[in-house]
């Protein structure tokens, strides 16, 4: 098993491909997790991970600046249907449009915009940082076994902007901060989690473990 | 629900523990990553690595650190120490840091904030307030921001460095008091009140824990998101989870996924 992290100069990756080595050891898996940029490793890749961190705008440039990266992207996820998971600035990337300072075209693969957290509760503070249970909106492999809910285990947020869905099947998970954030969105093929799986313990690495497991 | 975070702190010189951390099962005391590993394990929420090391030439022992943490710990984590150019920031995130905490170098320059979260993001930029109260007792309530582990001045005034950072794209403060660190009675809560009621970001209270009612405090009187503490936690005295039972109990929403 091939899993390619795509390194596009957005943050910390080698939290993510440690978090991916774990995971798939755990679940048996012989996989070799390559923290590339090189788009042809996203074209032989079986599971391609987008992360992201940082302000929207730079990390559109950031992938844009790869060569033939967003081309790749497309032909292997869109045309191929490989597994795909965005995280953070990696998810909201999939949106039609990021209004963080500016306006930045997505790759428009979660029809959306991108819009800034506005908690109805104005003591809270932004950024949404730190522990926070998730809603499972919609029954997904990816969540498989994991508990949810106000009981269920926790995910770590990091993020003051938020991919609002323009269709709401596409929403999978949601967190509350005083408004209803999208946790985690899904299409087809493609997954993307706004909290940070490769830092959210257990849940995070059971989160991993069934991205790749799962055969869509 | 957002629940509070209890964050120990591991002071780290050359690539060792100082003050060692006192835990039965613990190989090698003096081991950060195994440190780490054992908070992890305990269910601590984030944790802190500051390093004080003092020689130039052994500054890249913390980057081995991180990166071996990274490996075993699946938690953020946030460094702080002798951070003074975006080179040493981008070294540590790529270490595997999730966030790095900013002190002399943003007193000295408060620009840099700025350069750091345009280039790295907000949200892995931690200023880092070390306050002392300067005010007589029967005057206005006035705080100091000092350096050098609060033994120089520098005549800011502490509130008004905290929003400045915070307007130069700080995404969290770690504010420590200097007058009640290492004394164990408590954060300075009129102090912390302050500086969380006025910012718009997290706010991790910080300096004086010696009892689990000081963690309480820090969230419920200081409006603190986020409690940090080193030698409760060290010693053994008390462990996360006991930290965190005892918060439940007071009422503060906490993380407790050990037994789920």
């Amino acid at each position: 098993m091939r899993i390619a992290i795509i390194d596009y100069g957005s943050g910390n990756l080698c939290s993510a491909a440690k978090a991916f080595e774990r995971a798939a050891r755990e679940s048996g898996f012989q996989a070799e997790v390559l923290v590339t940029s090189h788009p042809e490793d996203v074209r032989t890749a079986g599971h391609i991970v987008l992360p992201g961190v940082g302000a929207y705008a730079d990390c559109r440039a950031g992938l844009d600046a790869v060569d033939g990266m967003v081309e790749a992207l497309n032909e292997a996820v869109i045309k191929g249907g490989k597994p795909f998971l965005g995280i953070c600035v990696g998810l909201q990337l999939l949106a039609s449009r990021g209004l963080e300072y500016q306006i930045t075209e997505g790759l428009g693969w979660i029809p959306g915009d991108v819009v800034s957290l506005e908690p109805a509760d104005p003591s809270l503070k932004i950024p949404h940082m730190g522990w926070n249970t998730v809603e499972l909106v919609k029954d997904h492999p990816v969540w498989a076994g994991i508990p949810t809910g106000p009981d269920g285990l926790h995910a770590y947020f990091v993020h003051s902007y938020h991919l609002k869905a323009a269709n709401p099947a596409h929403v999978l998970a949601t967190a509350d901060y005083a408004e209803t954030v999208t946790a985690c969105v899904g299409r087809d093929n493609i997954i993307g989690t706004q909290f940070h799986p490769e830092k959210s313990q257990k849940l995070g690495l059971s989160l991993i473990s069934n991205f790749l497991k799962w055969r869509p | 629900m957002l629940k509070a975070r209890v964050i120990p702190c591991l002071d780290v010189k050359d690539g060792r523990v100082v003050k060692g951390v006192n835990f039965v099962d613990l190989k090698d005391a003096g081991d950060p990553v195994e440190s780490a590993k054992a908070y992890d394990a305990a269910g601590a929420d984030e944790l802190c690595f500051l390093d004080i090391t003092a020689s130039h030439e052994n500054r890249g022992t913390i980057l081995d650190v991180v990166r071996r943490t990274a490996e075993e710990c699946f938690m953020p984590v946030t460094v702080g120490g002798g951070i003074r150019t975006t080179d040493n920031i981008r070294d540590l995130l790529k270490a595997g840091a999730d966030k790095v905490s900013i002190n002399t170098a943003a007193v000295l320059r408060r620009e840099f904030i700025k350069e750091a979260s345009e280039k790295f993001g907000a949200q892995c930029i931690v200023a880092s307030v070390d306050a002392k109260r300067v005010s007589k007792e029967g005057e206005p309530l006035k705080w100091e921001i000092f350096t050098h582990g609060g033994r120089t001045p520098t005549g800011i005034d502490a509130i008004e460095y905290a929003q400045e950072v915070v307007d130069l794209g700080a995404g969290e403060i770690l504010l420590t008091s200097m007058d009640r660190d290492g004394t164990k009675i408590g954060f300075d809560i009129d102090l912390t009140r302050k500086i969380a009621d006025m910012l718009t970001v997290p706010v991790i209270a910080s300096g004086g824990v010696g009892t689990l009612d000081h963690l309480v405090e820090g969230v419920r009187d200081g409006h603190a998101t986020a409690v940090l503490a080193a030698s409760i936690f060290h010693f053994g005295e008390y462990s996360i989870q006991e930290a965190k039972d005892y918060m439940v109990k007071a009422g503060i929403p906490m993380r407790m996924d050990l037994n789920k």
